[in-house]
């Protein structure tokens, strides 16, 4: 079977400007990643280590310099460019709800807008439609008359998962859909994204910095460092038995899951403008060897189901899963 | 999981007039400058081109409430009617301006590579000379006459809206919902009208506001320079103008239109600055 996504040595460098001279930012850097029909991931990582760059490139949004990005088979540039079935199929809900709705539109403008754009229903379903969808995300039907600037951040949130399910889609893509939100807000929507995947048998793709969030939502896991997917596997066997020395220490930081990550290594993450030679993780890696400061591991398959991009990954920990 | 239902925020457009005092009644002195060029015919007591050489001159007070100019006109009475003229070419010319501004401004802000090369250049041309220079250049092309003023100032406005439209347009096309709209693969022409378009007009709305002012003005002084509105039209500027030569001896023939358009131009001009200042999102942010 042809996976939906697929990612091969996707490399994302941007050019900027620093003193007057051109340097290349490598946002991403040799990903590799494949997402299966309905399957749930989470893309875990510190900030700035390339999990939104990797979704405008899942999304078609940012063409990789290098490599190729396909969907179902086939470049996502291209089937995005061809029809609107990639447009309607897989739906964004934006890390800022807020400025992805135009503040100039009532929450049943908003909504209406993709049902009305993919021919979903007629004009007159419309706004029983609406209501439909807002119930689903446990809004009541009065707040269709509302501005986004009228609702509180949970609210605007629900609403931006409301206009993403209006087209049907088969793949949900969210960066950071609950982050900056209070607890009992994020545990409403992580159990209404839950019950849409296990009910719409929807493919989620979800950035988190939480590894909770992650545990509780997606069956499984790419834990991304500096540019790079440096393990993915099933959360539940990634987390129990990291074998990337920075998985483990990111799952060592977070003892308590659903709460933030707060800085979870010591020393200074490099800056993605001149990556360290060899391992990038090396200048932090408490089981750096010699040859890691010459070798770049690439992400390699550790058994069926996982893979670690490490030279030297912590077998005895991964041999009890 | 739980309905929330959410609390609407109160409006508080009532409140803005408690709040600014000074808006306020720079409100009422713009009405009742709209009430005076409404109803002209019926307030005032003359004939504003009625002449008259028995009552040349004649000081304020007595027949004539503000006096009479050389020609025995009645000044309260042209004030009057001066007032349609002042607010007929200062809305008139604003939302000419406005509406040229907007279609360079969104063709400039929407447009890419050497067209919009050459858009930027124009509205930075027309930029580099002040209005009344423009408005000048653009009566000597067309000739005098109310229409001929409106149509003046009204060009030689279009250089800073424009410009604020421009500027507006490159922030609203960078903003997350016009890409969001962009992945819906919602077309480019609909993304503009209904997405760009909706979120320039307010803005440019309340710009209109804070413009009326300079569009008042500039009208007056192309007037009082004798190039804009011909004699005997009760313009102020014009007014003003015929007045200059007898300031010493009959200082209300060129004080008391001066006067009116002082008032007008401090009331529009706190106006304008309120409503920026109330419904500018830029501004808002603080609050
Ligand atoms: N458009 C861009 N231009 C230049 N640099 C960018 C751009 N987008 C992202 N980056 C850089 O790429 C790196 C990864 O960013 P991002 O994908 O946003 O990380 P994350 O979402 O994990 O925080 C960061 O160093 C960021 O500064
Ligand atoms: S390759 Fe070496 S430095 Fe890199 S993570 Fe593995 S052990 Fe650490
Ligand atoms: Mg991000």
């Amino acid at each position: 079977m042809t996976p939906l996504f697929e990612l091969r040595e996707v490399e994302k460098t941007f050019e900027i400007r620093r003193k007057g001279k051109k340097l290349g930012l490598r946002a991403l850097d040799g990903v590799r990643l494949t997402i299966t029909q309905g399957a749930s991931i989470a893309l875990v990582g510190e900030s700035g280590s390339g999990k939104s760059t990797l979704l405008r490139v899942l999304l078609g949004l940012t063409p990789p310099t290098e490599g190729v990005a396909l969907y179902q088979g086939r470049p996502i540039a291209q089937v995005r460019a061809e029809n609107r079935e990639f447009a309607r199929n897989v739906a964004m809900v934006y890390q800022d709800a807020r400025g992805s709705l135009n503040p100039r539109m009532t929450v049943e403008a908003l909504i209406t807008e993709p049902l009305r754009h993919f021919g979903i229903c007629t004009a007159a379903q419309a706004p029983a439609r609406v209501r439909a969808l807002l119930a689903r995300v446990g809004l009541a039907p009065e707040v269709a008359g509302r501005f986004p600037s009228e609702m509180s951040g949970g609210q605007v949130r629900r609403v931006a998962i409301a206009r993403a399910l209006a087209s049907e889609p088969t793949v949900l893509v969210a960066d950071e859909a609950v982050s900056g939100l209070d607890v009992s807000s994020q545990a409403q929507l992580l159990n209404l994204l839950r019950r849409l995947q296990a009910e719409m048998g929807l493919t989620l793709i979800f950035i988190t910095h939480d590894l909770g969030v992650a545990s509780y939502l997606c069956a499984e896991i790419a834990i991304m460092y500096l540019g790079r997917i440096v393990e993915t596997g099933p959360t539940r066997a990634v987390l129990d038995a990291p074998a990337h020395p920075y998985a483990r220490a990111l799952r060592k930081a977070a003892p308590e899951f659903f709460a933030p990550l707060a800085e979870p290594l010591t020393g200074e993450i490099p800056s993605p403008i001149d990556l360290p030679p060899g391992c990038r993780f090396s200048g932090r890696c408490a089981y750096a060897q010699a040859d890691c400061r010459l070798t770049d591991p690439a992400l390699l398959r550790l058994n069926d189901h996982r893979a670690a991009a490490c030279l030297h990954p912590l077998t005895q920990s991964f041999a009890n899963v | 999981m739980a309905v929330i239902d959410v609390p609407r925020k109160r409006g508080t457009s009532h409140g803005i007039f408690r709040r600014r005092p000074f808006f306020t009644l720079a409100c009422l002195v713009v009405l009742f400058f709209i009430a005076c060029a409404a109803f002209a015919s019926w307030i005032a007591p003359y004939d504003p081109l009625a002449q008259s050489i028995d009552a040349m001159m004649q000081p304020p007070g007595g027949d004539h409430l503000l006096g009479t100019d050389s020609y025995g006109q009645d000044i309260l009475s042209r004030i009057i009617h001066g007032a349609r003229y002042a607010l007929l070419i200062g809305l008139g010319s604003v939302l000419l301006g406005a509406t040229g501004g907007l279609i360079l401004g969104v063709a400039a802000g929407l447009s890419k590579g050497w067209v919009e090369w050459v858009l930027v250049r124009i509205i930075d041309a027309i930029l580099a000379l002040p209005s009344l220079i423009l408005a000048v250049a653009f009566i000597a092309l067309l000739g005098q006459g109310v229409d001929k003023v409106t149509l003046a100032v009204g060009l030689s406005m279009i250089g800073p809206f424009s410009r604020t439209v421009r500027s507006d347009v490159l922030q609203v096309k960078s903003q997350l919902f016009v890409e969001a709209a962009g992945l819906m693969a919602i077309p480019r022409l609909h993304i503009i009208r209904r997405h760009i378009l909706p979120n320039i007009i307010f803005p440019l709305c309340v710009q209109v506001t804070v413009r009326v002012s300079e569009a008042v003005l500039v009208s007056a002084s192309l007037s009082f320079l004798g190039i804009g509105v011909t004699p005997p039209t009760p313009d102020w500027g014009l007014m003003i103008s015929e007045g200059r030569g007898f300031v010493s001896f009959a200082p209300w023939m060129s004080g008391m239109p001066g006067l009116a358009l002082a008032a007008l131009l401090i009331a529009l001009a706190i106006m304008g600055d309120g409503i920026r200042e109330e419904y500018d999102p830029k501004l808002r942010q603080g609050r």
